[in-house]
């Protein structure tokens, strides 16, 4: 991981622990820094009362025992769900969804580079048929990560019709992973979200589909549990990938989306460079996050 | 997302509770800013704003002027709205021209906040103002942004100057320098410069943006910004305030179910005003900005004033008072039927207007499902029968039944269904005209806060029946009221001036939201 020192709420809570007791202040502005990090109201009271239950429990005054605790807690919480990413099949068919402008295409390129370091062959599909120059965008990442493409044949192909020859393609050059990079949508447009069902129909006429993965963009709001119910219902995901976590954002809605919905955070992006996505582990995230 | 609640419902729950005491005593009003904080926390707003907002809710929830009010509890409604047409305050504003030569304008933004589709929106708005934009590609670090943009400016008919070919190749601020040169010696009277998107804290990216505004000193700089955004807005537009100075906000991915709480604390906490929203992904898909709009869609309350300015741009004030008469002297026919709902489908999609009806976000399923093509089929009803069958329905018999089913590939049933719908809504028509206009015409019955009405109920605007097919009917009728409207006089208040001024509209449907469900 990069280090980042501005990527944590450390500097909200650092007058925080440094304080010699544990007072009413401290609660309002552990309150405070969970709310701003995005967590959510709900998420915030929950943490906030377990640990005051734990405080109070352990009879302790010393904000020292508090970050230790948050930070527990936050592990805790964030490890409840197993982050692996089960790419066993052949060839291992990976979709990628998600909202426009979260870094889908990005991630795939970042994705290709990562398993092609593990020695793995790669394809990527180009399926964004709608957005202007998406196919270019993928290609060039593609490229940089040493993969191969699939392109759709004209503008405005159907994009199941790529997916379908991605993987066809996979399979006939015996490729170990296919990647298919899918267009932004939004969750609110129902004809949208039935193309990514229809989309995964396809594919699994091919082939069983390893992942699917939800690309989440770390500056959302409240508003990301309503995208994961979408794309879980109609995408079926299997996966979360928190992306720009290399700028302000905490990204906190991670944990209520995980808690909510029961899919784990796979993959985390945190910069433009092609080797800025690694592996998900929640002990080092929840210490980056506390301090 | 009903799952995850709703402010106009959580709100609604609390303030049902206030509305059963004649007093309020300091823990009812400390249940209720509790209810108002979390619930403006799930909207996004950004958190200091909340406290400083319910701090000052409090303070005047508890102050004499809600003890001495007739009713409390409306008190408060009406201090909840006061206060947040405060925050989110501040007039309508236009982009600004350069009174002579050439207007620049410069897009800035983090990655993936929409920069490059707004700026084809933008010249696409610009062109059909009769604007001469040219665009300048100077987002050259994202792959591909170049062959993108000059993607959007062929779709949006804009001229493009794109010398370098991007993918980190290239000076943007050189580019931006010619692109302004190239703008005025070519006449172009707008130039929109793309730039790439850049996080607030990448103090180098944030230099590059600052060095490109110098170098061409624009006369707007526009922040893009994503309404999905979170608590982190706030950073973010700090940061590019401090780093390029923008002058004007656009909120893009409006469309979204998103409540755009944070986006709007931005134009408080920076002090700049939202100029433009984009609300899809077509490049028509753009509109001025509305802060007291904006200010109903946080508190899921509806875009009424748009709702009413749309019906006004698609209904011909004439014909609307032709149809009042009609409706009047009973001779209202199946032309006039086919008529009104050709019109309707000129206000765009039925669906984007029901959203905009209050109370109507929870209802999102059921208004996706509903299948607009129920209108042409309906239309191809009325259109296989003959001119003498059109203007006196009273002629259809058996026969003609089935022959109009026949040439409209329908059933008889289906032309039963039309029939009896089409005497229905001429006979309530005309008791409503005879009554006088209604005063906002068919807001009444709209189930503000009643999350699991169908929608059917939402539209039933007088006696219709019900039954899935009924909703055509409905809708017909509603839509007539509102032309029919300006007539009636009621509905001055929708017309222009309401802008600065949120509210007696809107307060008048918070208050049938939060009090109508006894």
């Amino acid at each position: 991981m990069a280090e980042r020192s501005t990527w944590s709420l450390g500097g909200a809570l650092r007058g925080l622990f440094q304080k010699p007791t544990i007072d009413d202040n401290t609660w309002d502005d552990l309150e405070h820094a969970l709310i701003t990090a995005d967590f959510g109201a709900d998420v915030a009271e929950d943490m906030i009362e377990e640990l005051r239950a734990s405080v109070a429990r352990f009879h302790t005054t010393d904000p020292r025992d508090l970050q230790r605790m948050l930070r527990e807690n936050v592990e805790e919480r964030l490890a409840k769900y197993d982050p692996t990413l089960h790419l066993s099949e052949r060839p291992a068919v990976v979709l990628v969804v998600g909202v426009n402008g979260v870094g889908k295409t990005t991630t795939i390129g970042k994705f290709a580079n990562y398993v092609g370091t593990f020695g793995r062959s790669v394809v990527v599909g180009a399926a964004d048929t709608f957005r202007a120059a998406a196919v270019e965008q993928l290609a060039t990442w593609a490229e940089r990560g040493g993969a191969q493409i699939v392109r759709p044949q004209h503008h405005g192909q159907d994009p199941a019709s790529v997916a379908f020859q991605t993987v066809e393609f996979a399979k006939r050059n015996g490729v170990e992973i296919a990647l298919i990079d899918t267009a932004g949508r939004l969750q609110t447009k129902n004809g949208l979200m039935d193309e990514l069902s229809k989309i995964r129909r396809v594919i699994e006429k091919q082939a069983p589909i390893s992942e699917v993965l939800l690309v989440l963009d770390a500056t959302t709001g409240q508003n990301g549990l309503a995208q994961a119910e979408a794309f879980i219902q109609h995408a079926g995901v299997t996966g979360l990938v928190l992306t720009k976590l290399d700028g302000s954002a905490k990204g906190g809605f991670v944990l209520a989306v995980q808690e909510r919905t029961g899919i784990p955070i796979k993959l985390i992006g945190q910069g433009e460079g092609i080797g800025d996505l690694t592996g998900f582990t929640p002990h080092a995230f929840a210490q980056k996050l506390v301090g | 997302m009903a799952t995850f609640g709703n402010l106009s419902d959580r709100l609604a729950d609390t303030f049902k509770n206030l509305r059963k005491k004649g007093t309020l005593s300091a823990s009812d009003v400390d249940g209720t800013v509790r209810e108002i904080r979390r619930a403006l926390i799930q909207a996004d707003v950004a958190f200091d704003v909340v406290k400083e907002f319910t701090g000052r809710v409090r303070e005047r929830a508890l102050g004499d002027e809600v003890n001495k009010a007739l009713n409390p509890a409306q008190q408060v409604v009406q201090i909840v709205n006061d206060e947040l047409v405060q925050i989110l305050g501040g007039e309508q504003r236009r982009l600004e021209f350069a009174k002579t030569g050439t207007t620049i304008i410069m897009l800035a933004g983090l990655q993936g906040a929409g920069k490059t589709t707004l700026a084809g929106k933008l010249s696409k708005w610009l062109i059909k103002e009769g604007h001469t934009p040219l665009l300048v590609a100077a987002d050259l670090q994202r792959p591909n942004a170049v062959t993108q943009l000059s993607v959007v400016a062929e779709q949006a008919g804009a001229a493009i100057y794109a010398p370098e070919p991007g993918n980190g190749v290239g000076d943007p601020v050189k580019v931006a320098k010619d692109g302004v040169a190239y703008a005025e010696r070519n006449q172009h009277d707008v130039v929109i410069v793309d730039t790439a998107g850049r996080l607030g804290i990448d103090e180098e990216m944030m230099r590059q943006a600052s060095k490109i505004r110098a170098a061409i000193n624009p006369h707007e700089v526009l922040f893009v910004i994503d309404a999905m955004i979170g608590q982190d807005a706030v950073n973010t537009a700090k940061a590019f305030q401090e780093g390029v100075d923008f002058t004007g906000v656009v909120l893009s991915k409006l469309d979204g179910d998103a409540r755009g709480g944070a986006a709007l604390s931005v134009a408080s906490v920076t002090g700049r005003p939202i100029i433009f929203a984009s609300t899809g992904e077509n490049l028509d898909d753009f509109e001025p900005f509305y802060p007291d709009r904006m200010a109903s869609r946080i508190l899921d309350l509806g875009d009424i004033l748009t709702l009413i300015e749309q019906a006004q741009q698609a209904f011909d004030e004439e014909e609307a008072m032709k149809l009042a008469e009609k409706f009047a002297t009973d001779t209202f026919t199946l032309d006039d039927f086919l008529k009104q709902m050709q019109q309707l489908r000129n206000m765009g999609s039925i669906k984007k207007m029901m959203g905009m009806l209050p109370g109507m976000g929870q209802m999102k399923e059921q208004l996706d499902n509903f299948d607009e093509s129920e209108l042409n089929r309906t239309e191809a009803i009325i259109q296989s029968m003959t001119r003498a069958e059109r203007q006196n329905s009273k002629l259809l018999n058996g026969s003609r039944r089935l022959r109009i089913a026949r040439g409209s590939g329908s059933t008889v049933t289906e032309v039963n269904q039309l029939v009896n719908r089409f005497e229905q809504a001429a006979k309530m028509m005309k008791t409503m005209a005879k009554g006088g206009m209604p005063q906002i015409p068919g807001m009444g019955p709209i189930p503000g806060g009643r999350p699991k009405m169908p929608k059917k109920n939402a539209k039933k605007k007088g006696g219709s029946r019900s039954g899935n097919p009924a909703k055509r009917a409905a809708e017909a009728k509603g839509i007539t009221a509102a032309p029919a409207a300006p007539t009636g006089g009621g509905f001055g208040l929708g017309k222009g001036g309401a802008k600065g001024q949120p509210s007696e509209d809107d307060m008048a449907t918070i208050q049938r939201m939060l009090g109508g469900q006894g």
